[in-house]
C-alpha cells in the first residue's frame, strides 16, 4: 500500500528522464508566451502564433502517446485504435465549439450548426443537447471515451482476448467508428466534420492570447498526464500491471484479478487520449472522421516505439520527434514522407526495440559498466 | 418406264410454269401496290403496308425496314419507288422489286415517302411478322415482343400458328404470355380466369403490372377475376422474393469469395508462423498491378493476359513475400506485435513505390469478353459472369491450396511447423526454409487475389488498405490457421453483409458486421474453428 499513498513528487525523485521532461515543459511554458506575446513581430526572436499552435499540436500528440505507452509499454496491450478515443474527445469539444458559433454561422441559424441547416434538418438531435455548456462538453470528453473503453475492454479482457487478436479488434473498432462518422445521418458533419470555430468560453480562437492560453493548458495537461501516469505505474497496481505484461498467466495464478487491472489501466488511458483530443481540436481548428482512420492509430504506436516504450518520457520524445519530421517532410519532400515513415517502422522495430531513449540510456549504462536488462515478453 | 419419266417431266415443267406465273403475278401486284404509295394518305399507307406484309416476296422486308428508316423515296418524274442510300453524288438507288441497284441520281428528283408514328408502329409489326420466321431465336423473340405491343386478331392468329411450330422455349413462353395477356383483355370470364392461372407462373414485370392492375376494383368490375388476380399476384410475389433471395445469396457469395481470397493467404502465414502481415493488402495490390502490366504488355490479347496474370501475380507477390520474410520478419519471430508494426511500415513503402512507378491515379484494367455481361437465368434472376468466375476461381484456389497442404511434402512440413515448431525442427525439418516458403505461399495467394480484385474494383495504390481490416476479420472469425474456417467465415460474412445491406445501407451493414465480430470474439476468442492441441495454448 505504501506506493499508493506515496506523494507523487517522491516518485519523480528517482526519475531522471521525467525530471528532464518536466523541466523542459516548464521552460516552454515560460519562454513561448513571452516570445509570442511580448517580443514584437519585427524581432527575429518573435515566435509566430502558427508556431505556437504547431507546438501545441505536438504536445497534444505527446499526451496521446503517453496514453498509448501506458497500455502498451506497461501492460502489453498494443492498441491500434487509440486514435478513436482521441477523436471522440475531439468531437465532444468540437460539438461545444459548434454550438458556441451560434448565429454567426453562414446560415445564421442560432440553434443548428451550418451542416445541419445544409442537410435541411429542422431540430437539434437529442445527443446535441447540453453541448452549449462548456462543463457538459468537458465532462463528455472524459465520459464518452471512458465509457466506450469500459464497454470494449470489459468484453475483450473478460474473454481473454490478447495479443494480435486484441490489436486487430481495436483496429476494427476505430475502423467501424470511422465509417460511422463518415455518414451524414450520424449528425456529426459527415465527411467534413466540424470546422470554422469562432471562440471558446468567449475568447476569440484566432487571437494570439487565446492560442497561448491553449498552449499553456496543453503543457499543464502533458505534465499532469506524465506525473499521473508515472504515479500509476509506480503504484502497487502499476507493478501488478507490469507483471501482467510480462507473464499474464502467472499473475493470474498468483491470485490477481488480471482483467480488472487491465480494464482499469485501459480506461485511464482512453480517458487521457480523449483529453488529448479535446486539447487538439481547438488548436488545429478542425475535426473530421479521418482522425479515426486506422493509420492514425498505428502512427501513434510508432511514435511510442521510436521514443522508447515503457518509459513515458520516451513516448513524449517520440511524438515530438516524429511529428517534427513529418511537418518537415510533408512540406519539403512530400513524396518521401511515406518512405521515411515506413522505413522508420521497419528500422525501429529491427534495430531500436527500446527506442531512442532506450538506446541513449543503454549507452550510458554500458559506459558505467552496468549490464542492460532488456524487458522481454511484452512483444 | 420411259412413259412414266416423260410424265414426270411434263408435270415438273408444268409446276415450274405455274410457280413462275404466280411469282410474276406477285411481282405485278407488288408494282401496282407500290405505285399507289406516293399519293397515299397515312391511313392508305398503313393499308398498303399491311397488303405488302401479306405478300411473300423476298424484297418486302428490306423495303419495309427502309420505310421505317425513312429511306424510301418516290421519283417525281414517274412515281417509281426506290430504296435510297445518300452518297456524295446524290442517292444510290435500289429497286425494291428486284433488289438490284439502279444507279445513282441527284437528290432533287425525289420525294420522301413520309412516315408518322402510327405508321411506324404498323411497320414494326409488319417487319416483326417476317422476323417471326427468322432462324435466330433472339430475333424471333424480339419479333414476338414487337408484335405483342400492338395485338389485333391477325397477329394473334399469326402468333398462334407460330406457337405450333416453335421449338425455342423462351420464344414459346414469350408467345404464350402474350396470348394470355390478350385473353385477359378481351376474353370471357372463364377464359380470363384460365389466363390468370397461366400467367401466375410468369415472372415478366409487364404481366405483374397487368395482374396488379386487375386487383383494383376501380378498373376491374369482375369480382372473380379480381380474386384470381390477387391470388396470382401473391403467387408471383412469393416467387420473386425467392429469386431475390437467391440473388442476394449469390452476391453475398461473390463478396465472400473476394474476402476468402484475400484472407486465405493471411490465414496461412498467421496460422503457421503466428505472424500478422500488415502488408498483405499491398501484396494483393501488387497482384492487381501485375494484371495491369500484363495487359499493357499484350494489349491485343486481353483474355490471355488475364490467364497469364494469375501465375505472374503469384510469382511477383510470392517473391516479394519471400524477400519480406528473409529481410524483416525472420528477425522478429516471437515478437508478433513488432512484426505487425514492421510489416505495416513496409505496406506504406510499397504503396508509395506503386504511386511513384504507376502514378497515384487508378489504372484501368480491362475485362476480357468472356467475363463481361451476365447470365440471365430468368426474368427475376441474372448473375454477372465476372462474379460467377471469381466464385469458382476461389473454390479452385481453395482446392489447390488444400491439395498443396495435405498432399505434398512442403504441406506436410508446413503443418508440422504449425503444430510444433521445435519438435519439427528436431525431426529434421528446415523450419527457416519452411517459414520462407510459407510466407511466400501466403503472399503469392494474395497476388492471385489481386488478379481477381482487378476485375471487380479500381486498381490503385489504396486497393490493399481497404481490404486489410476485412480480411483480418475473416481470419479471426474463422479461426486462425484453419482453411475450412476461413472459407466458411468469408462466405458467411459476405452473405450476412449482403443480407443486411438493403435494410441498413452499405456502410451500416459493414459496421454491423464489424460490431458483430467484436462481440463474437468475446464469445469464441479463437474463432469458429479453433486450432486444437498444443499449438492453441500459446
Amino acid at each position: 500500500m505504501d506506493a499508493i499513498t506515496r506523494f507523487p513528487g517522491s516518485v519523480l525523485r528517482s526519475d531522471r528522464g521525467g525530471s528532464v521532461l518536466l523541466g523542459l515543459l516548464a521552460a516552454l511554458a515560460l519562454i513561448v508566451p513571452v516570445l509570442n506575446l511580448a517580443v514584437p513581430e519585427s524581432s527575429g526572436l518573435h515566435l509566430s502564433t502558427y508556431t505556437v499552435a504547431l507546438l501545441g499540436k505536438y504536445l497534444t500528440y505527446a499526451v496521446l502517446a503517453v496514453a498509448v505507452d501506458l497500455v502498451w509499454g506497461y501492460c502489453g496491450i498494443l492498441s491500434l485504435g487509440h486514435a478513436a478515443f482521441f477523436a471522440l474527445g475531439g468531437y465532444a469539444i468540437g460539438m461545444y465549439l459548434m454550438r458556441e458559433i451560434g448565429a454567426r454561422g453562414v446560415y445564421g441559424n442560432p440553434l443548428l450548426p451550418d451542416f445541419m441547416v445544409f442537410l435541411n434538418w429542422k431540430e437539434l438531435p437529442w445527443y446535441w443537447h447540453g453541448f452549449d455548456m462548456f462543463w457538459f462538453a468537458a465532462l463528455m470528453v472524459i465520459v464518452v471515451p471512458g465509457l466506450l473503453a469500459l464497454a470494449f475492454g470489459w468484453l475483450a479482457f473478460r474473454s481473454r482476448v490478447t495479443g494480435v487478436y486484441l490489436s486487430i479488434i481495436t483496429q476494427a473498432l476505430t475502423y467501424a467508428l470511422m465509417l460511422a462518422f463518415f455518414r451524414n445521418d450520424m449528425g456529426f458533419g459527415g465527411n467534413n466534420g466540424f470546422t470554422d470555430f469562432k471562440d471558446v468560453l468567449g475568447f476569440d480562437l484566432h487571437k494570439s492570447s487565446t492560442r497561448v492560453a491553449l498552449f499553456l493548458l496543453t503543457v499543464v495537461a502533458l505534465a499532469g498526464a506524465y506525473v499521473g501516469c508515472r504515479y500509476i505505474v509506480a503504484s502497487r497496481a502499476g507493478r501488478v500491471i507490469q507483471a501482467v505484461r510480462d507473464a499474464e498467466s502467472r499473475a493470474r495464478f498468483i491470485g490477481y484479478r488480471v482483467e480488472s487491472y487491465k480494464l482499469w489501466v485501459w480506461v485511464a488511458s482512453a480517458v487521457l487520449a480523449g483529453i488529448a483530443g479535446a486539447l487538439y481540436v481547438p488548436q488545429v481548428g478542425i475535426i473530421n472522421p479521418s482522425e479515426f482512420s486506422p493509420v492514425n492509430s498505428i502512427e501513434v504506436v510508432i511514435w511510442v516505439a521510436v521514443g522508447g516504450r515503457g518509459t513515458l518520457y520516451g513516448a513524449v520524445a517520440g511524438a515530438v520527434i516524429v511529428n517534427y519530421f513529418k511537418s518537415y517532410f510533408t512540406s519539403a519532400l512530400p513524396e518521401l514522407w511515406l518512405y521515411a515513415l515506413g522505413a522508420l517502422f521497419v528500422l525501429v522495430t529491427l534495430f531500436l526495440p527500446r527506442g531512442v531513449v532506450g538506446a541513449l540510456t543503454a549507452r550510458r549504462k554500458r559506459g558505467s559498466g552496468v549490464s542492460v536488462q532488456v524487458a522481454g515478453g511484452a512483444g | 418406264m420411259s412413259r412414266l419419266l416423260q410424265r414426270a417431266f411434263c408435270l415438273l415443267v408444268l409446276t415450274l410454269c405455274v410457280i413462275r406465273a404466280a411469282c410474276g403475278a406477285d411481282d405485278a401486284q407488288l408494282a401496282t401496290v407500290l405505285s399507289a404509295l406516293p399519293q397515299a394518305s397515312y391511313a392508305d399507307k398503313a393499308e398498303i403496308v399491311n397488303k405488302l406484309a401479306g405478300m411473300h416476296s423476298p424484297g418486302i422486308k428490306p423495303l419495309l425496314s427502309a420505310m421505317l428508316d425513312g429511306s424510301v423515296y418516290a421519283r417525281t418524274s414517274d412515281g417509281k419507288i426506290f430504296i435510297v442510300k445518300p452518297v456524295d453524288a446524290g442517292f444510290e438507288l435500289t429497286d425494291p422489286l428486284t433488289g438490284k441497284s439502279a444507279g445513282t441520281a441527284p437528290t432533287d428528283g425525289f420525294d420522301a415517302i413520309g412516315v408518322n408514328n402510327a405508321l411506324r408502329r404498323t411497320l414494326r409489326t409488319a417487319i416483326a411478322r417476317f422476323d417471326l420466321d427468322d432462324p435466330d431465336p433472339p430475333v424471333r423473340k424480339a419479333a414476338v415482343v414487337e408484335m405483342l405491343r400492338s395485338l389485333d386478331d391477325a397477329t394473334i392468329l399469326l402468333l398462334g400458328e407460330r406457337l405450333k411450330v416453335e421449338h425455342d422455349a423462351s420464344v414459346r413462353s414469350e408467345i404464350e404470355v402474350g396470348l394470355e395477356l390478350s385473353d385477359l383483355e378481351s376474353g370471357t370470364t372463364p377464359k380470363r380466369l384460365a389466363a390468370i392461372d397461366q400467367l401466375s407462373r410468369s415472372l415478366n414485370p409487364d404481366v405483374y403490372n397487368k395482374l396488379a392492375g386487375l386487383t383494383d376494383p376501380a378498373t376491374e368490375s369482375d369480382a372473380a377475376v379480381r380474386a384470381a388476380a390477387a391470388k396470382a399476384v401473391r403467387h408471383i410475389d412469393s416467387w420473386r422474393k425467392f429469386y431475390s433471395a437467391l440473388e442476394t445469396l449469390f452476391f453475398g457469395l461473390s463478396l465472400g469469395s473476394v474476402l476468402v481470397l484475400a484472407a486465405i493467404g493471411l490465414s496461412i502465414t498467421f496460422g503457421v508462423m503466428g505472424v500478422i502481415n500488415m502488408a498483405h493488402g499491398e501484396l494483393m495490390m501488387l497482384g492487381a498491378y501485375t494484371t495491369y502490366v500484363m495487359q499493357v504488355l499484350m494489349p491485343n490479347h486481353i483474355g490471355t493476359s488475364i490467364v497469364l496474370a494469375i501465375p505472374a501475380a503469384f510469382f511477383v507477390a510470392g517473391l516479394v513475400g519471400v524477400l519480406i520474410e528473409r529481410v524483416i520478419v525472420r528477425f522478429l519471430y516471437g515478437r508478433p506485435l513488432e512484426t505487425l508494426l514492421a510489416t505495416f511500415g513496409l505496406s506504406l513503402i510499397l504503396q508509395q513505390v506503386v504511386r511513384d512507378v504507376f502514378s497515384a491515379n487508378n489504372r484501368p484494367v480491362q475485362a476480357p469478353d468472356w467475363l463481361t455481361g451476365s447470365l440471365q437465368i430468368n426474368e427475376a434472376l441474372s448473375v454477372t459472369y465476372n462474379r460467377l468466375a471469381i466464385f469458382f476461381f476461389t473454390l479452385l484456389v481453395f482446392a489447390i491450396l488444400r491439395l498443396v497442404l495435405n498432399r505434398t511434402r512442403l504441406g506436410l512440413q508446413v503443418r508440422a511447423v504449425a503444430q510444433n515448431r521445435s519438435m519439427a525442427k528436431a525431426m529434421g525439418v528446415r523450419t527457416e526454409w519452411v517459414d520462407a516458403l510459407t510466407f511466400g505461399l501466403g503472399a503469392g495467394i494474395a497476388g492471385v487475389a489481386g488478379v481477381a480484385l482487378s476485375q471487380l474494383t479500381n486498381v490503385g495504390p489504396n486497393l490493399g488498405q481497404s481490404y486489410i481490416v476485412d480480411s483480418f476479420m475473416v481470419v479471426v472469425f474463422g479461426g486462425v490457421g484453419n482453411l475450412w474456417g476461413t472459407l466458411i467465415s468469408g462466405m458467411s460474412l459476405g452473405v450476412v453483409n449482403n443480407i443486411l445491406q438493403p435494410f441498413a445501407g452499405a456502410v451500416l451493414a459493414k459496421i454491423a458486421v464489424l460490431v458483430f465480430l467484436i462481440l463474437f470474439i468475446q464469445w469464441r476468442p479463437r474463432g469458429l474453428f479453433p486450432q486444437k492441441g498444443r499449438a492453441a495454448e500459446s
